[in-house]
């Protein structure tokens, strides 16, 4: 749906871990053997305010790292989900976190999917881990990354001195994988 | 034939600039002599600074590097943590220099600990412009640039540096001494041969103050100088050991390893 | 070595040590402190120095000193750090001590702002400080880029003894992308030797001196001649740019670091409609690619920046009245958007003039 190039802008809080989740989905592109951009927004939002990453993956050389126009939007929060949900460009994707956003993507020319992962961290005593969760369901319903790349890529991205969180964030991931969204 | 003086090899040849009853050459030479009694000349590295002193790069017999109006202790600190603990670097600073735009470079380097050493010329004027005030005026100083003498009310107070560095935990000594007479310059060549010997040992910033004269800017002869530096300046700059911790050091810990400074 | 993502700040500092780099002075400034961050954790497990001065003013002026005691050393700032170098700077260029300076560009005047900017391109290339000289600046555009340009600039500047400067934007700096490194760090303690640099006499030869002083005018004339002299076979030496399908276009857009790459992507939508566009991007802007875009052939040229405009007077300078300069830029932090610089390409694909529609 949005294989190449992904044009994936992630946004919440300061906190909810968007800037590692962006880390994670660059390594999984770079497992699938494609060039790869990671960039922050920086400022005085990265203290506690809202963040957001833009991430490129492509076959293609990169020319420009900054994603004005994402067509894979993961969005965990409803202040990022107002600010950004209009640049989508028509046909792209957008994945909530229905946790915390409680309203409807009312863009007809987009996709729309939500998860409650801040709830599904919490019942499964992941906490923080709502962002692999939702990276894991965004990369199973478009096909972005395969879930071997994502679990190599989370094998790269957490640091050696906190190999004890490995575990945790792979059963996130496949938390995320495998959330089958309820038929209305 | 007795060779009963001969110039130290801690100075070189070059005949210097300075004017006539000026103190800058007394303690060039103190610098050389102490330089060249501890023989640590071929490890030594000199940093002049802007003032009178600024061409002292042509008269120290030893490698040398010219600072930036008020960096010589930043400039210091980088060839220090370079060269590591088996070098020698000092600097050779006027009251301008040191006191006025140097004043953060100073207190920083003193404050860290700086394993170098200060020389600090205070003769209560800029020299080198031809005679402003500088922040050690003396209230009621006549300068070029304060024509009816230096008034507190608008010109404010001037610095005692020793007094004020000696409450920085980094530094390991801290002496005024004075260029006044015979007796005054032979306790400041131990003061500076005390703060070389600090540095050699790694026990802290060490600086001297050495008070001294300028005949032509003060607009007086040189003996009536030495008799206003003795008079007025000592009265305002007290002479004496402001902090010494040489025994022990500033740090709680020395290593073997020649960067650790 | 296997790539790993990095952003650019801390791929300038690791490339900077495995060039041989042991003394790093700095003060905190965003969007740069990475690298400063960077430094204090791998700086001592190299045996080099880590220093954070008082101020940016102390910090060049400790690279001063250690460049004069023959060390490879560096500094790294954001715009409003730079101009308090700029002191420093003059005195080192006038003292011939190589070293390596860092600007990450963020928005001016005054404390101006945080997000990436190039407007500091004058200052980089023509007002460094007061007095006549030069530095050698490069511009690199991706991760990768820095990592292959930092060692060069370190070596070119031991070469010529003339201090290098990395002109970077605050993206550039905080964004990752996979970089590998040289297999082989260089070894500082096999570095060319520095006769010349101020490390103690030794008692085995005169005395090493490192001053800007020359009151006589004759000798201060010949010192800078012959720096200049130098500069020369810098310019003869070091000429780094990419063209990107320019050999047909009609429209080259001319573009350095981050904006070089958004200057790609419009490139490539034009050619998608038919409008034949290239890309011409310095990566040392001084020397400046003067010659290489001289030969270009195209019908008008856009130079786009993250300024008022400010590279676009070297790119007429290169073009010299042969075909329309025009410019785009945003600037206090505003990043160009492609499609932004796409409507003013299609707009000169119609009329290469641009009557009026600079800004």
């Amino acid at each position: 749906m949005c294989n190449d190039p992904i044009q994936l802008l992630l946004a919440g809080f300061g906190g909810q871990g968007i800037l590692f989740a962006g880390k994670a989905a660059a390594y999984a592109g770079m497992a699938e053997e494609k060039n790869v951009t990671w960039l922050p927004s920086y400022g005085p939002e990265m203290r506690g305010g809202t963040a957001n990453c833009s991430v490129c993956v492509s076959k293609a050389a990169i020319s420009c790292p900054i994603v004005f126009e994402p067509n894979l939007l993961v969005v965990m929060n409803q202040p990022s989900f107002h600010a950004f949900v209009e640049k989508v460009v028509p046909g792209g994707v957008v994945v909530m976190n229905s946790s915390l956003i409680k309203e409807d993507c009312l863009r007809p020319d987009v996709t729309a999917y939500a998860i409650p992962a801040t709830e599904l961290a919490e019942q499964n005593d992941l906490p923080g881990l709502a962002n692999i969760i939702m990276l894991g369901y965004a990369a199973q319903v478009t096909g972005a990354f395969g879930l071997g790349s994502l679990q190599a890529a989370l094998g790269r991205c957490v640091p050696l001195s906190k190999q004890q969180l490995l575990e945790p964030n792979l059963h996130a991931v496949q938390i995320g994988w495998t959330y089958k969204e309820p038929a209305e | 034939m007795n060779t009963i003086f001969k110039k130290t090899a801690g100075l070189t040849d070059v005949q210097t600039h300075y004017c006539p009853g000026c103190t800058h050459g007394i303690v060039h030479r103190l610098v050389g002599e102490v330089l060249e009694e501890l023989g640590v000349l071929d490890r030594t590295v000199g940093i002049a600074s802007v003032g009178c002193s600024v061409m002292a790069y042509e008269y120290f017999n030893c490698d040398m590097v010219q600072a930036p109006h008020g960096r010589a202790p930043a400039v210091a600190t980088g060839v220090k943590r370079t060269l590591g603990r088996d070098s020698v670097v000092f600097t050779y600073q006027g009251d301008g220099d040191l006191a006025a735009i140097g004043t953060a470079e100073t207190v920083h380097a003193a404050t860290r600990g700086e394993n170098i050493t200060v020389i600090f010329i205070n003769n209560a004027i800029y020299g080198m412009t031809g005679g402003q005030m500088a922040p050690t005026t003396l209230p009621g100083q006549v300068t070029q640039t304060t024509p009816n003498a230096r008034n507190v009310l608008t010109d404010g107070f001037p610095i005692r540096v020793m007094e004020m560095l000696a409450t920085l935990d980094g530094v390991a000594y801290a002496e005024r001494v004075s260029s006044g007479d015979i007796p005054d310059i032979q306790k400041a060549k131990r003061a500076i041969k005390k703060a070389f010997t600090c540095q050699m040992e790694g026990k802290g910033f060490s600086i001297v103050e050495v008070l001294s004269t300028c005949p032509t800017n003060w607009g007086i002869s040189p003996s009536e100088s030495m008799e206003w530096l003795q008079t007025h300046m000592t009265r305002q700059y007290p002479l004496g050991v402001f902090k010494d911790v040489t025994e022990t050091g500033v740090f709680p810990v020395l290593t073997d390893n020649p960067m650790d400074l | 070595m296997e790539p790993i993502l990095m952003k650019g700040n801390e791929v300038l500092a690791q490339a900077a040590i495995f060039a041989g780099c042991r003394q790093y002075f700095g003060y905190p400034i965003t969007p740069q402190t990475e690298i400063a961050a960077y430094m204090s954790r791998q700086m001592p497990k190299a045996g080099g120095v880590y220093l954070q001065a008082e101020s940016e003013v102390a910090a060049i002026n400790m690279v001063l000193g250690a460049g004069a005691a023959g060390g490879r050393a560096m500094t790294s700032t954001s715009s409003p750090g730079l101009s308090l170098m700029t002191e420093g700077i003059s005195y080192i260029a006038g003292m011939d001590i190589p070293c390596l300076i860092v600007n990450v560009q963020r928005g001016g005047p005054g404390l101006g702002g945080i997000q990436p900017s190039q407007a500091d391109y004058w200052q980089a290339t023509r007002a460094l400080g007061h007095g006549d000289f030069h530095v050698m600046v490069f511009a690199p555009s991706s991760v990768q880029e820095i990592a292959d340009l930092v060692p060069r600039a370190f070596d070119l500047a031991d070469q010529y003894r003339v201090p290098a400067m990395f002109l970077m934007d605050g993206s550039l700096g905080q964004m990752m992308e996979p970089v590998a490194f040289p297999d082989k760090p260089a070894d500082p303690g096999a570095l060319p030797e520095k006769p010349w640099a101020a490390v103690g006499n030794g008692g085995k030869r005169p005395n090493n001196i490192l001053n800007s002083l020359m009151l006589k005018a004759p000798v201060l004339e010949a010192s800078v001649l012959e720096r200049f002299d130098r500069y020369e076979a810098i310019k003869q030496e070091l000429c780094e740019y990419e063209a990107y399908r320019t050999g047909d276009a009609q429209i080259v857009l001319v573009a350095y670091g981050t904006t070089a790459r958004i200057a790609k992507s419009v490139v490539d939508e034009a050619r998608k409609e038919g409008i034949k566009a290239g890309l011409f991007r310095p990566v040392t802007l001084w020397p400046y690619p003067y010659e290489p875009l001289s030969r270009l052939s195209a019908r008008c040229f856009l130079a786009v920046e993250m300024s008022m405009g400010q590279m676009v007077e070297d790119v007429r300078l290169a073009v010299n009245g042969r075909a329309p300069v025009h410019f785009y830029g945003r600037t206090g932090g505003m990043i160009p958007r492609p499609n932004e610089v796409l409507e003013r390409v299609r707009a000169l694909a119609k009329d290469p003039s641009g009557k009026g529609a600079d800004r």
